[in-house]
């Protein structure tokens, strides 16, 4: 191999947007490189097992471990795709050269455009005893239990009733594990509420504005404490519960894993709607350091239909900007766009809509 | 109060029932979908035109109960599961709730399974009368209950087996 | 404890092997991380704090948090959740920061 590797686009993370920003910009018939720290592609849809929502632009009623192989034979059936797995990218430098780590050796890449697809990662909450051995985040349980098949534990404490914590105790469910309930501090279910219900018929409680006191055990996990919140979120005293449990479980939210665009001197700003610092960028997906472009919960955390959809839109432009596909880009671009909308459109996504109107209101101009 | 507790009301499912002369024709979906979410796989299964397209993805679907035949393919391509059908002509006393399954390990035909109701509260034991598999890719399995009538808008979950694992 | 029975997924399972932990002999399967050989007989926790000694076990499963740094063939401060299990290997649990011999 040469010293430096030569590629038109660099995609970083091998996940639903980063696969789908590959198969896109190949399509076109750009040169892509797919740099994905795990032995295999496909990031978290592998690990999931419900179906999903959306139309049929975003495969919906497929399974997301199916959604996640599909996608991984589009981009192995194309040529104009490689990817290296077990490969870190490490940094982006002001004259446009990656590094990267692979299986051992230091990597250096030096692409035309760069998608940065590195996903987000599981946020932590402070409560006594929290770094007891049976505390997991549920991206570990999902791991465990759906990537190689091992139960986390006996009986769960799940916190968080986003759609993570939804799905993550189906899926426990599914896999044979007691989920002794879901407990979130807001006063209501963040997830979709079918996925509340289908967990709620099950015998799952779901206990909104309750919060964790604390975990207890010698060694691991043995049980915790819970209990209910007034309106301004305090502990209503004597409403505490003790639940014997095995393994708590965190989902309690996701930040986008921006490193590398801080790095890359993307111009950042934090938007609570989109969970935490993302780097401002025009709709096209473009950040402020021209030809690095963002797609998936890098910028903004969201679900994976619109990563599938903001990865297609990120390949397509990135590959139109080096002259591919001039008769067709700006039509899927188009589609693309109007995919983003109706995925947004509804009250879930109303959200992400307002996150993403403030990262663009201020200082987005430039881009 | 189905946003905090995740048990859809008795308004809820009011919403979303066919009249008694309905129920009195045979099969019918219950489709249990009360927030707007970006999803309408159900409306492109529905081969009867009884679930009108949605204008708006996140629409709530609209289901024509005369144009329903209660075929049950709604159902199984919910991602969901919030679809039932309800058949109420069983017999004079019994009617059938098929539900959408995807836990293992399977209750078979003749087996008497406990049903629940939407916060996973026993109703009864039952008979499985007939179970109808995904196939290979959908995966989630259609298990026909036979139940009360009066329980038939009740019954909406069967109580999960032991636990299942090695060592 | 591993899953035998699951509604959705099939679990391909490597070769079975054997490897030792703290000495003891014990069994996983060849493609699953070392972590996730522990977990399934039963070992969560996976080695102790370097200043307060408070245990540490899994928590991300992916390679970000560094809560399950143990030594494998010497080499300390593997993230054995990332790490794949190899026949014969040997997992020990590690003391403070570990070092190269």
């Amino acid at each position: 191999m040469p010293k430096v590797k030569e590629i038109e686009i660099l995609i970083i993370g091998g996940g639903p947007a980063g696969l789908s920003a590959a198969s896109a910009a190949a399509d076109l018939g750009a040169s892509v490189l797919v740099l994905e720290r795990d032995d295999k592609p496909g990031g978290q849809l592998v690990k999931q097992t419900h179906k999903f929502f959306g139309s049929k632009k975003q495969y919906a009623g497929d399974r997301g471990y199916q959604i996640g192989n599909f996608l991984i034979e589009q981009c192995e059936k194309n040529p104009k795709v490689e990817v290296w797995n077990e490969t870190t990218a490490l940094g982006i430098y002001e004259d446009g050269v990656v590094t990267a780590e692979g299986q051992g050796k230091h990597l250096k890449i030096n692409p035309e455009k760069i998608i940065v697809a590195t996903g987000a990662s599981e946020k932590m909450i402070a409560f006594p005893n929290n770094d007891l051995p049976g505390i997991y985040g549920a991206g570990a349980v999902q791991t465990l239990m759906n990537v190689y098949g091992i139960v986390p534990g006996q009986r769960v404490l799940m916190i968080g009733a986003g759609n993570i914590g939804l799905i993550v105790s189906y899926q426990l469910l599914q896999a044979g594990v007691e989920v002794a309930g879901i407990i979130e501090a807001a006063p209501t279910i963040g997830g979709y509420l079918v996925h509340a219900s289908k967990i709620r018929r099950a015998g799952v409680p779901i206990l909104t504005s309750h919060t964790i006191i604390e975990a207890y055990g010698q060694e691991s996990v043995e049980g915790a404490v819970i209990g209910k919140l007034d309106e301004q979120w305090q502990l209503i005293p004597g409403t505490e519960q003790d639940l014997k449990v095995d393994v708590i479980c965190l989902a309690v939210g996701l930040s986008p894993l921006t490193e590398l665009c801080f790095q890359a001197d993307c111009q950042m700003k934090y938007v609570p709607e989109l969970s935490g610092h993302v780097p401002l960028r025009n709709k096209y997906l473009e950040t402020t350091r021209l030809g690095l472009y963002v797609a998936g919960d890098v910028s903004g955390v969201e679900e994976a239909s619109s990563a599938m959809v903001e990865g297609r839109l990120a390949g397509i432009c990135a590959a139109y900007s080096l002259g591919y596909g001039n008769d067709v880009a700006p039509k899927l671009q188009a589609e693309a766009l109007a995919e983003l909308s109706e995925l947004r459109a509804g009250p879930a996504g109303q959200k992400t809509l307002k996150g993403i109107i403030k990262l663009m209101d201020k200082g987005g101009a430039a881009c | 109060m189905l946003n905090k507790t995740g048990i859809p009301t008795a308004e809820d499912v009011k919403t979303v029932s066919p009249s008694e002369e309905r129920f009195n024709k045979g099969p019918v979906a219950i489709i249990e979908c009360f927030q707007e979410i970006p999803c309408n796989p159900c409306t492109e299964a529905c081969k009867q035109g009884a679930i009108q397209p949605m204008e708006d993805i996140n629409n709530l679907p609209k289901l024509d109960f005369n144009q329903c035949n209660g075929c049950g393919v709604c159902l199984s391509r919910c991602p969901g599961l919030a679809i039932f059908i309800v058949d109420a002509t069983y017999s004079a006393t019994e009617a059938i709730v098929r539900i959408p399954f995807e836990y293992a390990p399977v209750p078979q035909v003749g087996e008497k399974v406990v049903g629940l109701n939407r916060a996973g509260e026993e109703l009864g034991t039952f008979n499985v009368h007939k179970v109808q598999s995904g196939g290979q890719k959908n995966k989630t399995y259609t298990i026909w209950l036979v139940v009360p009538k009066d329980l038939a808008m009740d019954v909406r979950g069967i109580r999960l087996g032991g636990i299942r694992h090695a060592n | 404890m591993r899953i035998t029975e699951h509604p959705i997924l099939d679990f391909k399972r490597g070769e079975e092997v054997t490897f030792f932990y703290d000495g003891q002999e014990l069994k996983g399967f060849e493609g699953e991380t070392i972590a996730a050989a522990l977990h399934a007989v039963g070992v969560r926790v996976l080695g102790h704090s370097q200043t307060m000694h408070r245990p540490r076990g899994l928590f991300c499963a992916i390679g970000n948090c560094s809560s399950c740094l143990m030594v494998v063939n010497g080499e300390p401060n593997v993230r054995i959740c990332v790490e794949k299990l190899k026949s014969g290997m040997r997992v020990e649990t590690q003391q403070g920061k570990g070092c190269l011999k």
